[in-house]
């Protein structure tokens, strides 16, 4: 599934990860920026690349800025940023929760 | 899970519902209940995601014994029924409404969360519920509201809302608060549930902080709200027993023990009889000695 329009979730502040969705060409692209890419890089694209699967989200471009979120952190803004990629925040996707 | 009689709640610490690094650090300084805010602390455009990230954390981290409360947006805001949903959907121990003005409205709530537990296959009954008491009308039925369902554990008082619809504000001295927090004490014991005093958001006037603590724990509160960590420790210091009170909880205790023993259904210490109320007086200094590792889980006194 295409989303509907360019969205930001998160800030860059400790503990938490700045996620942007823009419209992709190229199914899902990550580009990460994080002081733990060496050791948490892949385990972080997966949580965000798992949890738009939830969303059917196939195709779209991720700019993650990540300053140290753990897993439920990154999930939840990733849920975040998708819902208002495709305009569903007020109809929250249960099962993606 | 929360029960209704047994726990203790002397803090209960905000945490805004936004913030990662507060939700994922809530559970390390000790508080008793722990709550979770969808309302006041979240700006309008971040509702979604704050909602997002308690449920997430909810999911998967560990907060010990603390029970979990959540405060959601009111019924007059589009963002109450997802947060109801999803903090059922989640597990959360206790829904807190705010600005509770009438019986009807916990009546609302309580239909709202049932129909959520059903829809995501919670028991029915586990999601516990209390009442922010935020304005005149809300004091006024503070009674009919804290019994208004058997799902209710708590009513509080919040005095930023309640001081501006009184037309006054907050004073050192608590005076413009003493038929409100009364009423909510009241309301709160009368149907068997806990009560919860006012922040105090003064982090300066740590003396003014344990006047009002000790004077909130004479009147007979269960415990106070609070927006920072630091608060806990003064809060129980004022809550933990002496070294008296303690002595005589163990000594009622152990009237209680022999009298078992005995086989007798009179207790009796230093010759006199022990009654009931003393009874629980004593079983609650000795919870809350044991919250404050004065005792051990057998009742021994620990050496400092």
């Amino acid at each position: 599934m295409e989303i509907k329009q360019t969205a930001l979730a998160g800030t860059l502040e400790s503990s938490d990860i700045q996620i942007m969705l823009s419209k992709g060409t190229d199914g899902i692209t990550i580009d990460l920026e994080s002081d733990v890419e060496k050791q948490f890089g892949d385990q972080i694209r997966k949580v965000i690349t798992d949890t738009l699967a939830e969303f059917n989200i196939d195709n779209v471009k991720v700019k993650a800025v990540d300053k140290g979120a753990l897993d439920c952190v990154i999930k939840a803004r990733t849920i975040a940023v998708a819902q208002r990629a495709l305009q569903t925040q007020d109809q929250p996707a249960w099962e993606a929760f | 899970m929360a029960e209704t009689e047994e726990r203790l709640r002397r803090t209960m610490m905000f945490v805004p519902g936004n913030n990662p690094a507060m939700v994922k650090d809530a559970g390390i300084y000790g508080a008793d209940s722990i709550m979770f805010d969808l309302e006041d602390a979240v700006s309008m455009a971040e509702k979604d995601a704050a909602r997002a990230l308690v449920y997430e954390a909810l999911k998967s981290q560990d907060y010990g014994n603390a029970e979990l409360v959540v405060r959601i947006n009111g019924d007059d805001t589009p963002y109450y029924h997802n947060d109801i949903k999803a903090m059922v959907k989640a597990g959360i121990d206790v829904i807190r409404l705010p600005k509770t003005e009438t019986a009807e409205m916990i009546k609302t709530l309580e239909a709202d969360v049932l129909a959520a537990e059903k829809e995501f296959g919670r028991e029915e009954g586990s999601t516990h519920l209390m009442a922010a008491i935020e304005s005149a009308k809300g004091v006024l039925n503070a009674p009919a509201i804290a019994a208004a369902s058997d799902r209710m554990i708590g009513i509080a008082l919040s005095a930023e809302d309640y001081t501006t619809d009184m037309k006054t504000h907050r004073y050192p001295d608590g005076a413009e608060l003493e038929f409100a927090r009364n009423m909510v004490l009241h309301a709160a014991r009368a149907a068997g549930i806990a009560a919860f005093d006012t922040v105090f958001t003064n982090m300066d006037d740590t003396e003014g902080f344990y006047r009002e603590t000790r004077y909130i724990h004479q009147l007979g509160f269960d415990g106070k709200s609070l927006v920072n960590p630091r608060q806990i420790a003064m809060v129980n210091e004022v809550y933990q027993p002496t070294a008296k009170e303690i002595a005589n909880a163990k000594n009622v205790i152990n009237a209680i023990e022999e009298a078992r023993i005995k086989g007798s259904g009179v207790i009796s210490m230093n010759g006199q009889m022990v009654d009931r109320p003393v009874v629980l007086r004593a079983q609650r200094v000795m919870r809350l000695a044991k919250a404050s590792n004065l005792v051990d889980e057998e009742g021994n006194t620990i050496e400092k």
